[in-house]
């Protein structure tokens, strides 16, 4: 039975990216992530007697940049907090984190839904170090801790309840993670567990303005598992709530090898963190010189360079989209239209044939060598008539990106530029119609649609090298 | 035989050959080991300093003088880094733990000359006023061993009275110095909150904590503050003035406009003799043409409250790492889980006071009780602020009695906590506010016992500090 006319499903998440500073947030130590156990752990990390946290300010200025990239209101005056609990891979007892006052508060994510684009209202962005992490499957007597992780800064990004549905949830975190990879803060690669994401769900009859009891679930290290855990969810909910049951407050976890949750914390422990300010960092603010520094450094964003692709360049929504989905493919697609005024061709040999070989070969825009203004040079060829589109993209195209020589050098080594001597075309031509004696008759009674056929016979004949405005037009006069 | 008055003319000494750095570790370690009943050092780093006095003795005689400390023999409060070397807090949950860093101040104390001795006893995390509450025992007062020292420096101001080496860095956080100092007779000063970088100092309450300095006249503490002092990259509450650095020529003639606060003399649990020789020596003052008014200070009554609300907060948040997970004491109890294991290990790491302070730090901070004492108390320590800004707008400096009583017998007040706390009532005021304070050894009781008048002036003015503390230990006939 489908309960989603009963039923009303509300959604809050909060992603957690960690910042791609080289260093941690309150320390030299570096933050790249895959390092042997325990080697990036000065004693400022292990919370060793005596040493005192000193604030990463590239980790503020990215957060400022989620922040604004977020339409966030940027709060001036900012403090840390300490957050007090105890657990092994917590090398202070404490998280310095932010409490009262966010870095940035409010702001929106625009995610598309079947009914449009709609804004998703954010409660707040807040910074923060990461734990260290407790691996306990390793050895069965004992849990191993790396520190590694300690002090990596986080930004916790957290909605309001304001999503309706798993498919939103979807939206709103591939968005999210666009986003921090577009800016550049975030290389939100979630199995790595640069960007995690833990969701609050509860359900309501349509209609109910109260808030049902939450489920948090956690342990969402893919897209795809944000979006499984929620629909799971909401069934497991309505399942219980049909037959009578209350839905419990509690914390699960999600099994990614049959897409189901389970309860981790039967109650929420009543946790007193005991927040209070950072008492070894001094209050800092953010002066409108540094705002304005990072709001120049932000680059175009997505939606805004989408209706620029549109507007300026004339490209329809589709092949827009399509080359907003990375940076890294905007930029060359930025770079390509400085080379070229086809904008249109340029779109769709970026969405067509590079695209497609990318995908063959597995590359992708950041790493790519091709230089924008070589492919641009293709581009030409093809305008020109020197080249036809399928010789360009099939038989070029790959040697220019293997070779990294030109298109008219490879289109001559290759002997495959189109022929516009009139001499070898009339031969062609001529050999065509002397070919076709019937077909030559059909045309002169009238039978103008056989054009195309004498056409493609030359080209056949030619291997593709004759210029096929040229040929029609020799054609046409040869049969007048 | 070498005897040591100041630093000034130790470096004379060193400089005319009549004595060596060497020579001057050899007499200061068989001080030590002389007076080892006082319990003021808890290690001493004897092969150390002689390898470094060899070293300065010859780099002397080859390049001259070394630096502002050239030679001077200075000991650290066992709550201070220094790389390679045991550090505690006399606590039991330190036990063998060795710093992998120093301390600023080490480095800066390294950099210009000085020969680190040894690390002294305290009380442990540097909470207590009578240095009884050591994992190592208590310190004997030199004047009267059956007297406490004061805390919770107590071992760093022994070894400055009993000339166990010439100053000592301690930590002051609502008087660990200057009680100690008044309680010993020498000269203890506490100087700005963040004018020296805490890096590399075991944190008891952040926001209160400040490296202090024991010595046996003023000019030593000036040039020991002006070497330790300054930005520090490591501790982003430190100032970044430059270093104070006192000449103490000038202004020899000021007449001071002085206030002292008519709660404090008049309180209840002052000391007769030590309110009449403060007093008497207000009327010299005045008769020496100085400016001295009684002020309002109707605050008094909650500062101690205020201080210990606010403190063990901290406390209770940064003794939090002391886990027995990374470092440190680990029980060998058995466990059943998390919670037991972390019981266990803190439980027979830390003292007693080291557990009321935790426990009552994390009260004030539950939920439920946050604003009623938390919050309330930060609203305190702003108004206290702002009264003092207004205080200082029309004096030079506040004086007061550094500690309400003479030292005290050891035991006397160990089994009230809240009778020793009041012991703190004139010098945890400073570290509310985050002025410099300091205790100058002025006056003698007649159980035997020094005790001393306590100088404050307004935020980063160490040097009219000093220049006024000289000229108050001259007319004690002290300098």
């Amino acid at each position: 039975m489908d309960y989603s006319e009963k039923y009303e499903v509300v959604i809050g998440l909060e992603v957690h990216a960690q910042l791609a500073t080289e260093s941690k947030l309150f320390c030299g130590d570096a933050t790249s992530f895959g390092a042997a156990p325990n080697t990036h752990i000065s004693p400022i990390t292990m919370g060793h007697p005596g040493t005192l946290p000193k604030t990463n300010k590239k980790a503020v200025a990215y957060a400022i940049k989620m922040g604004m990239a977020c339409n966030c209101e940027i709060e001036k005056e900012n403090y840390f907090a300490r957050k007090n609990y105890f657990y092994p891979d917590l090398p202070k007892g404490y998280q310095v984190s932010q409490h009262t006052t966010p870095i940035c508060k409010g702001g929106y994510v625009t995610i598309k839904t079947a009914a449009g684009a709609r804004n998703v209202q954010l409660n707040r962005i807040h910074l923060e170090e990461d734990a260290g992490k407790s691996i306990h499957d390793i050895n069965p007597d004992f849990t191993c801790l790396d520190y590694n992780r300690a002090g990596v800064p986080l930004i916790e990004i957290v909605t309001e309840p304001d999503l309706f549905s798993a498919d939103e949830a979807y939206q709103y975190v591939t968005e999210v993670r666009k986003l921090v990879r577009w800016i550049g803060v975030c290389d939100g690669n979630m199995e790595e567990g640069s960007l995690r994401c833990d969701a609050n769900v509860s359900i309501r009859l349509k209609g109910e303005t109260k808030l049902g009891t939450k489920v948090e679930v956690k342990n969402l290290n893919s897209i795809r598992n944000v979006k499984k855990a929620i629909e799971f969810e909401i069934q497991r909910m309505i399942a219980l709530v049909e037959s009578g049951g209350k839905v419990q407050q509690q914390t699960r976890s999600f099994d990614a090898s049959d897409d189901t949750t389970f309860a981790i914390r039967e109650k929420e422990e009543a946790n007193d963190y005991r927040y209070f300010a950072e008492p070894d960092l001094s209050p800092f603010s953010l002066s409108d010189e540094l705002l304005n520094d990072i709001k120049n450094s932000m680059p175009t964003l997505p939606a805004a360079l989408l209706q620029q692709y549109i507007a300026e360049y004339g490209l329809n929504e589709y092949d827009a989209t399509q080359l907003c989905l990375e940076k890294e493919t905007a930029d060359y697609f930025s770079s390509l239209v400085s080379h070229t005024s086809n904008y249109k061709a340029a779109a769709n040999w970026m969405n067509g044939p590079l695209r497609q070989y990318m995908n063959e070969h597995k590359l992708s825009f950041d790493s790519f060598a091709l230089a924008p203004e070589k492919l641009a040079g293709l581009l030409k060829l093809v305008e020109e008539g020197q080249l036809n589109f399928s010789i360009a993209s099939s038989r070029i195209l790959p040697v220019m990106i293997e070779t990294g020589k030109d298109a008219a050098t490879i289109a001559t080594e290759l002997n495959l530029l189109q022929v516009s001597d009139s001499n070898e075309l009339e031969t062609w031509v001529n050999g065509v119609i002397e070919k076709m004696p019937d077909k030559v008759a059909e045309y002169k009674k009238g039978k103008k649609g056989l054009i195309g056929l004498f056409v493609g016979e030359v080209k056949k004949v030619s291997k593709g090298k004759a210029d096929p405005k040229l040929v029609t037009s020799l054609l046409e006069e040869k049969l007048k | 035989m070498f005897r040591f008055s100041s630093i000034k003319d130790y470096h004379n000494a060193l400089l005319n050959g009549q004595t060596t750095c060497v020579e001057t570790v050899h007499y200061y370690v068989s001080q030590i080991k002389t007076a080892a009943h006082l319990n003021a050092y808890i290690e001493v780093f004897e092969q150390d300093a002689i390898a470094r006095a060899t070293e300065l003795d010859n780099a002397r005689k080859q390049n001259g003088m070394q630096g502002k400390l050239h030679g001077v023999v200075v000991g650290l409060k066992d709550v201070i880094c220094y790389k390679g070397k045991t550090l505690t807090a006399s606590s039991k949950i330190l036990a063998g733990f060795t710093s992998l860093f120093n301390a600023t101040v080490v480095d800066k104390l390294l950099a210009e000359g000085a020969i680190i001795i040894g690390r002294q006893n305290c009380d442990e995390f540097a909470m207590g006023s009578s240095n009884e509450n050591s994992a190592y025992g208590p310190v004997l007062n030199h004047a009267d061993n059956t007297r406490v020292p004061g805390g919770s420096s107590g071992g760093s101001a022994v070894a400055v009275q009993a000339d166990l080496c010439m100053i000592s860095l301690g930590s002051d956080t609502g008087g660990s110095v200057r009680q100690p100092a008044d309680f010993c007779g020498i000269v203890g000063l506490k100087p700005t909150y963040g004018r020296i970088s805490r890096y590399g100092l075991i944190a008891y309450a952040s926001s209160f904590d400040q490296i202090g300095i024991f010595a046996t006249n003023t000019e030593d503490v000036a040039i020991a503050l002006e070497v330790i002092s300054g930005a520090d990259e490591f501790d982003s509450t430190v100032s970044n003035q430059p270093a104070p650095v006192c000449d103490f020529t000038e202004e020899t003639g000021k007449k001071y406009k002085l206030a002292y606060f008519k709660e404090a003399l008049e309180h209840p649990g002052l000391d007769p003799e030590i309110k009449a020789a403060t007093e008497a020596f207000i009327k010299t003052l005045t008769a020496a043409g100085h400016d001295v008014q009684a002020v309002d200070f109707e605050l008094l009554d909650y500062i101690i409250p205020t201080y210990y609300i606010l403190t063990t907060a901290e406390a209770s948040s940064n003794l939090s790492r002391y886990d027995g997970v990374k470092y440190g004491h680990r029980s060998s109890k058995p466990y059943e889980d998390l919670a037991d294991f972390y019981k266990n290990n803190r439980s027979e790491g830390f003292g007693d006071e080291v557990k009321r302070r935790i426990m009552l730090g994390t009260f004030v901070l539950s939920a439920g009780y946050y604003d009623a004492y938390y919050t309330k108390a930060q609203r305190v320590r702003n108004m206290l602020r702002r009264k003092t800004q207004v205080v200082f707008n029309q004096f030079d400096a506040i004086i007061s009695p550094t500690v309400p009583s003479p030292a005290f017998k050891i035991s006397e007040k160990s089994n009230d906590p809240i009778e020793m706390y009041l012991a703190d009532i004139y010098t945890v005021f400073a570290n509310l506010v985050g002025i410099p304070g300091i205790s100058l050894p002025l006056f003698k009781h007649s159980t035997g016992m020094p005790f001393g008048m306590q100088v404050m002036t307004s935020e980063m003015n160490e040097v009219p500090l000093l220049r006024l503390s000289k000229r108050l230990m001259q007319m004690a006939g002290l300098e």
